[in-house]
């Protein structure tokens, strides 16, 4: 068993590993690879979602030594059951669609979405948080390397750049929730088990599940890390569809819902998660209405969505976290499809403008129908299903407060607005003169057959994955765990009700949204980071950069006038700084003769030697310069 | 068998001097002597695990020397050291294939260099004051010529002399420790294993952390640690790339393998008293490495300064060992900081060669004249970024074995500090990313130059270093099968 779990890891890792090493090869090898690449993308990818449905119905358990007392364990529970299927169905789709989307560096693309992969599915399995940090980090610099692929462009590197250093900000909390667990006697079991953090004493269950917060919130791009996400959208489209839709961001959720126990034990942490979350879902709602770029939009939806993953994480009913999981997995389809569409009509028409896309559906029915189930779901108009998934989201958060019901029904609001807005953008009357194309590329007019093919997929499961909400689906998915909260007739009335009319509004006059300059620069979160954080920094690192020369300086001067000194005596009795440094031992004996009090003549023959030796030494020194 | 591998370096070298060889086999015969040593150590590795408990020496060897002062010529190997002399024998070997090509003085620099390994394997065997007090001067004697002869840059002499002064008198302090340990043991001696079994100072009042303090001084300024690092930068910057190679790669360990070889056994009452000062120079270290790295245009002082940054790591994890907390945490700390040895050595080593490569074909550390050289050479840039991150601690590279460790181990017995070192691990991901953005990637800062990518010889230098990091990184116990028993005996003495 645990060979078909090693085998899941393994073979996009050892794959993408291999792609990444062929471009350094010899450029026949980089040729056969480089035209090789799509097939064996997405073989291994069809072989890793084998294997997902596999390892989700037998449910494997491996472990294998790896530091003293906290062995690197994986298994497939029901809850990774659920992603690790879900990861493995959405990057097979992703590879369809950049078979045709990716024309240059193709080895290079798609070992790194391998490697991504890999990485994704060992965050998913792992249960201890040693196989947990390292896949996350290795998350992060593939997802450096991914939104910074096309390399010669400054700005896609430093968005790179920006994502990395920003979620490794959050990361250092997953080293100190570590070091939490590693503070207390575990009595012989690992050490790190992600099973043990709820059980900690104070205060370490509390560093352990702030420590927890802070990274799932930078990964899920909530409040306040949101900005690196809309950074990230200078990668390609296609690494949107993966790493911003089903996996990375949504590792972030995941995190929180696998460490439910932790939040609730430690009390604080769910109510912090659940008021995070929800916030995140309303304010990036408003900022994803002000948007007029399509990826920007689908990118502050993408924070506001996994919102209320994290809300769910925070609130305490039993039913709450399969309603999380099943927003996550619902979000997952329905945003990597806006995505691949979105890159679709970049590479087609050459822009992402909202404005200059009018029509786009129109011109592209094979991506503007796939796009509108989704957008539809996204705004969540039953009987699609995001709609499902948010309602049951919501009557877990009103179980718990109203207030966060009511700030949670806002945010849902929102989406509806924000869906809504750019599905009548898409679907206006194509202007006779189209104007505002090929401003970020030249567009090549087309959408070939192999990017639509992943969208019906993905469509399909916008529309029906809400199921995964019904009691007795889902007793089929994930048997023994509790089902999502359903939610109250009354509340499905209300919500209903809220999304048909918002999204009917936002169709009929989508450019009279309200749109507040906050909104439009991101809450101004990363104008804020670097004035409060990088700024700082770097004037400090100047700083202390200045005072080390300075330090330098002081000490070369002192050798010098060390050295002024050792010539003028040198030219007096010819002994130099080998005097100088005997007199600095001499002194140095007499000191310690004081403290230590020597007992033995010998010590001082020895030390008559050392002296000489040291002299002789410096002099060898001194000749030879 | 030890003193085997420790002098065959430097016979091979007196050799070469002597035989008057040509030059091309010079270079060759301090490969093959590279090769041989990683064989002997590798082969001393496994014979140890197989026959020894922690705490027992392997190997060992005794030789009255100075019968007088209690002093002989006595070396052995434990958990400590080995790694520490595999590193030794696979770094020298590196240099020397990069150095195949080397045309000043081809065959006095091999020379050199093979001393220079003798002295580095000497220190890492000692089981003897002296006789690691005198491996330890020679090291610096031999890295002096090193920079002064076969550096560049017009201040190399300066530099080499601010190195050897600023060193020797570190190791002057260490004497004076070392001769205070000796004073205060009954009977006189400056066995390392006599004085460990019966620590000398237990009880003594002052005298006790003065000796800690010389010794502490004297290490903490070869290691180095802050505010005892203005050696480091100008050395480093004038010194040929292999010299930079050795410098930080092996003769910074001598400083830190001090601390765990002499100055926690020997002085374990001392050590824990003063736990906090260590770890609190840890995290000095590490933020303030840190920072002025990130502050730097010039490649090679940037590398230099992000050495100041992980030797503070091992520091910590040091320090943390002496104070209370439990002790499975404590053990994986000091394992973290000996993994760190290892892992700075390998890592640093490779980006010192490559910072070499850049010299080479662009003249110049100065990263704002570069960028986009990924174009034109994608080896030496996919080489780079996989040290960088291994420098900045990704999982799959021995940086995060050791920084992992350190930082987890550390948070219970030191929670403030190790929280305030956690924020290091950002700093250097922001400063490598940075600096890879300036050399490899956007748009050419200068007009395109012709750069010519990693050649066959560069590649098989730097490549096997990174290789065996990602081995630590990935197969951990690779190494932790010899360190970590190593680190818990080591708690234990400190916690006599």
């Amino acid at each position: 068993m645990s060979a078909l779990l090693w085998a899941l890891v393994l073979l996009p890792a050892l794959a993408g590993v291999g792609l990444l090493a062929a471009p350094l090869g010899p450029s026949p090898v980089r040729r056969a690879v480089e035209r090789a690449t799509p097939t064996v993308g997405i073989s291994v990818a069809t072989g890793v979602l084998a294997l997902s449905a596999a390892a989700a119905s037998v449910r494997p358990t491996t472990s294998a030594p790896f530091l003293a007392g906290d062995p690197f364990t994986l298994a497939v529970d029901g809850l990774s059951a659920v992603v690790v299927v879900t990861v493995a169905a959405v990057s097979l789709l992703v590879l369809v669609f950049s078979a045709g989307a990716i024309r240059h560096h193709r080895a290079r693309f798609v070992g790194l979405m391998l490697v991504f992969v890999a990485a994704v599915l060992v965050t998913a399995t792992a249960t201890t948080l040693l196989g947990l940090l390292m896949a996350w980090e290795v998350m992060g610099a593939t997802s450096y390397a991914l939104i910074a692929f096309d390399w010669r462009r400054d700005t896609a590197v430093a968005s790179g750049t920006t994502a990395f250093v920003v979620t490794r900000a959050g990361d250092v909390g997953l080293y100190l929730a570590a070091g939490a667990a590693l503070a207390v006697a575990s009595g012989g079991t690992p050490g790190l088990s992600l099973d043990r953090l709820a059980l900690l004493p104070s205060p370490w269950l509390h560093i352990a599940a702030a420590g927890m917060l802070a990274a799932a919130f930078g990964k899920a791009a909530q409040l306040p890390f949101s900005f690196w996400l809309s950074r990230a959208m200078d990668g390609p489209s296609p690494v949107s569809a993966l790493l911003h839709s089903a996996a990375m961001v949504a590792m972030g959720g995941y995190l929180l819902l696998r460490l439910h126990p932790l939040l609730l034990a430690a009390g604080w942490a769910a109510t912090t998660a659940a008021w995070v979350g929800a916030l995140t879902a309303l304010l990036l709602g408003a900022v994803a209405i002000a948007q007029d770029d399509l990826k920007q939009l689908l990118a502050a939806s993408t924070s506001a969505q996994l919102g209320f993953v994290v809300l769910a994480a925070g609130t305490t009913g039993p039913g709450a976290v399969g309603a999380g999981l099943a927003h996550l997995v619902g979000h997952a389809s329905t945003k990597a499809l806006l995505f691949l569409a979105a890159g679709a009509w970049l590479a087609a028409l050459g822009t992402k403008s909202l404005p200059a896309l009018r029509g786009a559906g129109r011109a592209y029915p094979w991506v503007g129908v796939p796009f509108t189930v989704a957008a539809l779901a996204l705004a969540g108009v039953p009987p699609l299903t995001l709609w499902a998934t948010k309602e049951s989201v919501l009557a877990a958060a009103r179980e718990q407060s109203g207030a966060l019901y009511a700030v949670g029904l806002a945010a849902a609001v929102a989406s509806s607005a924000y869906a809504g807005k750019a599905l009548a953008l898409i679907w206006r009357r194509l202007p006779d003169h189209p104007t505002g194309y090929d401003t970020e590329e030249a567009g090549t007019r087309q959408v070939g057959w192999i990017e639509r093919i992943p969208l019906l997929p993905l469509a399909v499961g916008a529309a029906g994955l809400g199921v995964l909400v019904v009691p007795a689906v889902w007793a089929k998915v994930d048997p023994g765990a509790p089902t999502p909260t359903s939610a109250s007739a009354g509340e499905v009335a209300v919500s209903v009700v809220l999304a048909v009319v918002v999204t009917g509004v936002a169709l009929r006059w989508p450019q009279r949204l309200p749109a507040p300059r906050w909104a439009g620069s991101w809450l101004r979160l990363e104008q804020v980071a670097h004035a409060g954080v990088l700024r700082p920094t770097l004037r400090l690192a100047a700083l202390l950069a200045r005072g080390d020369a300075a330090l330098e300086a002081a000490v070369t001067g002192t050798g010098h006038a060390g050295r002024r000194l050792a010539d003028h005596a040198a030219a007096i009795d010819a002994v130099g700084v080998g005097g100088a440094l005997r007199g600095v031992v001499a002194a140095a004996r007499r000191g310690a003769g004081l403290v230590l009090r020597p007992q033995t003549g010998q010590l001082h023959q020895y030390y008559a030697q050392a002296s000489v030796g040291l002299a002789v030494a410096v002099l060898i020194v001194w000749l030879a310069r | 068998m030890l003193s085997l591998l420790i002098f065959l370096p430097a016979a091979v070298a007196a050799v070469l001097l002597l035989a008057r060889v040509p030059d091309r086999v010079a270079l060759w015969a301090w490969l093959v002597t590279g090769l041989v040593t990683v064989g002997l150590s590798v082969g001393m590795w496994a014979a140890y695990l197989h026959g020894h408990g922690p705490g027992q020496f392997g190997f060992a060897e005794q030789v009255p020397w100075m019968p007088g002062i209690g002093s002989s010529y006595h070396v052995g190997v434990d958990g400590l050291s080995l790694p520490l002399l595999a590193l030794t024998a696979v770094i020298f070997t590196a240099t020397a294939v990069y150095s195949l090509r080397e045309r000043q003085q081809p065959r006095s620099y091999a020379a050199l260099f093979l001393a220079l390994q003798t002295t580095s394997l000497g220190v890492f065997s000692a089981l003897d004051l002296i006789v690691f007090f005198v491996f330890f001067d020679l090291s610096i004697v031999g890295m002096y010529f090193v920079i002064a002869g076969w550096g560049h840059g017009p201040a190399r002499r300066r530099s080499a002399l601010l190195f050897f002064l600023y060193t020797f008198t570190g190791s002057l302090a260490l004497l004076l420790g070392f001769i205070g340990l000796y004073v205060a043991s009954d009977p006189h001696t400056f066995d390392i294993a006599e004085l460990a079994a019966h620590p000398p100072l237990t009880g003594s009042g002052a005298a006790g952390p003065l000796v800690l303090a010389a010794i502490a001084l004297g290490l903490a300024i070869k290691t180095p640690t802050v505010p005892f690092h203005s050696w480091l930068p100008p050395a480093h910057t004038d010194a040929p790339a292999a010299g930079s190679a050795v410098l930080a790669g092996i003769l910074l360990k001598m400083g830190t393998f001090g601390f765990v070889r002499i100055a926690m056994p020997l002085l374990p009452e001392q050590w824990r008293t003063y736990a906090w000062v260590f770890v609190g120079v840890g995290v000095a270290s590490v933020l303030y490495g840190a920072l002025v790295a990130l502050a730097q245009d010039n490649f090679k002082r940037l590398i230099a300064f992000t050495s100041v940054n992980h030797m503070g790591y091992i520091l910590l994890g040091l320090g943390a060992a002496g104070l209370a907390g439990d002790a499975h945490a404590r053990s994986v700390a000091v394992t973290g900081a000996l993994v760190q040895m290892v892992s700075h050595g390998l890592i640093t080593a490779a980006l010192f060669l490559l910072a070499g490569v850049l010299l080479d074909r662009g003249g110049s550390y100065d990263l704002t004249r570069y960028g986009a050289l990924a174009g034109p050479a994608p080896r030496f840039a996919a080489l780079t970024t996989v040290a960088a991150f291994a420098s900045l601690g990704l999982p799959g590279f021995s940086g995060f074995i050791a920084e992992f460790q350190i930082l987890a181990g550390s948070l219970g017995p030191a929670t403030p500090a190790a929280a305030v070192a956690a924020l290091g691990i950002v700093l250097t991901a922001g400063l490598f990313l940075w600096a890879i953005h300036r050399l490899f990637l956007g748009t050419p800062r200068t007009g395109q130059v012709a750069f010519a990518d990693l050649s066959a010889r560069e590649l098989w230098a730097i490549g096997p270093l990174l290789a065996l990091s990602v081995l630590i990184g990935v197969f951990p116990q690779s190494l932790l099968g010899v360190v970590t028993p190593a680190a818990d005996h080591l708690i234990a003495l400190v916690g006599r």
